[in-house]
């Protein structure tokens, strides 16, 4: 009889123990969806107020402190980085899926150090190519500097996409290729390449997104002035967006322009998430 | 024919190459970090570098003990706020989450990751710190306001990866779980969880990682003086913040101290990433 009561109380002591791990559970979900939403719910109600059509004109002031020729440098940052770094990363990860032998040295050095480069925090990057860029080959506080330091930073994130990619293309592709007579290069750049397309702009895009919200990284290299106007002058100092919140930070004075750019980087960041995702589907949807 | 086979040759080189630019990154980074940084350290005195308490650049002295302490203490912080929370958001995502709000909170979530850490700053500048300053008084920044705000910038990356090792453990577990009597609760946390554990804690290793390599953020919240940190609520400067803060117009010794500061936030994430790797690999052959 007692044992049966133990065995009872047991019991329910334990449907209540899930029932408030169920509660906790929940409540943690709660919590991180609520801090997304003040988070999002500030920076709008405090930035839209703030944004004027003086941050939008074409030339900077110290009266108007438009963001305008931040904006452009963004614009050129982000594509010249690609330009170096999609080529290199992607041709890697053809190496790593198609050449490369199942457990070979050279395929775990480089996911080695691939992991490692991205595990390395962005002021390590930015010194680094501070030391390189600026210094050792004498360019300056340069765009370039700075895109030659972003390359490296997101040559991971494309080479693991690409890989991801490659990898979701079905073999039969592959061997339907080479039974029809082409060779390795052919199928991987006709046959291969191409339906992994919306694989590798997903992984792209979110590259675009670390390379438009990156400061500490620039900082040192590609610099902190802001020009009057845009220049387009790869060989010459340029401040992004984020490093341009960066410097009104820095300066203390112009904390409402400094929330008109926090919503321009946010509604930035929202767009390119939404492009991400939405190619990713359409990965998932072909595969599946 | 022969013509074919050397293009062949000659693209495969090509691809080979391409694979090797990672690992020659690397390589780069860790020689022009080592041989600028360690040259330094010498001239000021390992010793006195690492364990030095005052950091004077104008007199001279150099010591990052406050610093080393400064990253210690708001990366623990991050832990404390980042981790159990992250956790538990990765079991509902994984098992109790009704799918249509899953729709809904994945996307919120990957978008967290994506917000640029300068806006974070911002955020953490305008609406964390006027709260601290109500309850605690002072100017709001410190170590706990910048925990806080860290233990928030690591939560999509636990959540992440600790939500993909949740479901990469077999149906089979659970099942069984489920058939011994266990209520779902259970099998969720005695049995999924443990087998996603090595994958968790890489995850959480990922998120250490961010938070001791995080600037920006902590930048604009933590106070920054250059002191031992007394209390929860005292200004602290990390090894990252030193960095960022003075780069712009030191010269001479100081900027190579700046580099060695580098270097040393450099081994910190160097043993970081080796343990992650581990775990990673461990994890790997466990599933």
């Amino acid at each position: 009889m007692t044992a049966n009561a133990s065995v009872n109380t047991a019991k329910k002591d334990l449907h209540l123990g899930s029932k408030l791990l169920k509660i906790a559970v929940w409540v943690s979900g709660a919590i991180v969806a609520s801090l997304f939403v003040i988070l999002v719910a500030f920076i709008l109600i405090k930035g839209i107020p703030n944004l004027s059509l003086d941050l939008f004109a074409w030339k900077h002031t110290t009266k108007n402190m438009s963001m305008m020729p931040a904006i452009f440098n963004t614009v050129e940052m982000v594509l010249l980085t690609l330009l170096i770094a999609v080529p290199i990363g992607v041709l890697a990860a053809v190496y790593m899926v198609e050449y490369a032998k199942k457990g070979s040295k050279i395929v775990a050095v480089v996911r080695l150090t691939t992991e490692t480069l991205q595990g390395i925090p962005s002021i390590i990057f930015g010194l680094f190519g501070m030391l390189i860029f600026v210094y050792s080959f004498e360019w300056g506080k340069t765009m370039m500097a700075g895109v030659m330091t972003l390359v490296l930073m997101i040559l991971p994130v494309i080479i693991r996409t690409t890989e991801e990619a490659l990898l979701a293309v079905p073999d039969s592709y592959r061997e339907g290729s080479f039974s029809l007579g082409a060779g390795k290069v052919r199928t991987v750049f006709r046959i291969v390449m191409p339906a992994a397309v919306p694989g590798i702009l997903s992984g792209i895009i979110l590259a675009t997104g670390r390379i438009f919200g990156e400061t500490a990284a620039l900082v040192f290299t590609s610099g902190t002035s802001i020009g009057r106007t845009f220049t387009g002058d790869p060989t010459g100092p340029g401040c992004t967006l984020a490093v341009y919140l960066y410097i009104l930070w820095n300066e203390g004075l112009y904390t409402e322009q400094a929330y008109a750019v926090s919503v321009v980087l946010l509604v930035l960041t929202i767009g390119i998430n939404a492009l991400s995702s939405y190619l990713a589907k359409k990965v998932g949807k072909k595969n599946g | 024919m022969l013509k074919l086979k050397s293009k062949e040759k000659l693209f495969k080189m090509l691809f080979c190459l391409c694979a090797f630019v990672s690992a020659a990154a690397v390589a780069l980074i860790c020689i022009f970090m080592f041989a600028n940084g360690f040259p330094a350290m010498a001239e000021n005195g390992f010793f006195k570098f690492l364990f030095g308490e005052e950091w004077r650049p104008t007199a001279g002295q150099f010591g990052i003990l406050p610093m080393i302490t400064g990253s210690i203490c708001v990366t623990a912080g991050a832990i404390i706020f980042g981790v159990p929370l992250g956790l538990m958001c990765a079991i509902f995502l994984a098992g109790f989450c009704p799918k249509k709000l899953y729709k809904v909170l994945k996307p919120a979530i990957d978008l967290l990751a994506g917000i640029p850490s300068v806006v974070y700053g911002y955020f953490g500048l305008m609406a964390i710190v006027p709260i601290m300053q109500d309850i605690f008084g002072g100017n709001g920044k410190g170590i706990l306001t910048a925990s806080i705000l860290l233990g928030f910038m690591i939560l999509p990356t636990i959540i992440s990866v600790s939500e993909a090792s949740l479901r990469a453990v077999p149906n089979a577990y659970y099942e069984g779980s489920l058939a011994l009597g266990a209520t779902h609760e259970q099998s969720m946390f005695k049995t999924v969880f443990p087998a996603a554990g090595s994958g968790i804690f890489a995850g959480v290793i990922l998120g250490i990682g961010r938070a001791i390599g995080e600037t920006m953020a902590v930048a604009m919240v933590a106070g920054n003086s250059a002191i031992f940190p007394d209390s929860l609520t005292s200004n602290v400067r990390t090894l990252t913040t030193n960095i960022i803060l003075e780069m712009g117009y030191a010269t001479g010794l100081h900027r190579q101290m700046l580099i060695a500061t580098g270097v040393v936030l450099f081994i910190f994430i160097l043993i970081i990433n080796l343990c992650f790797s581990m775990l990673k690999r461990k994890g790997g052959k466990a599933q």
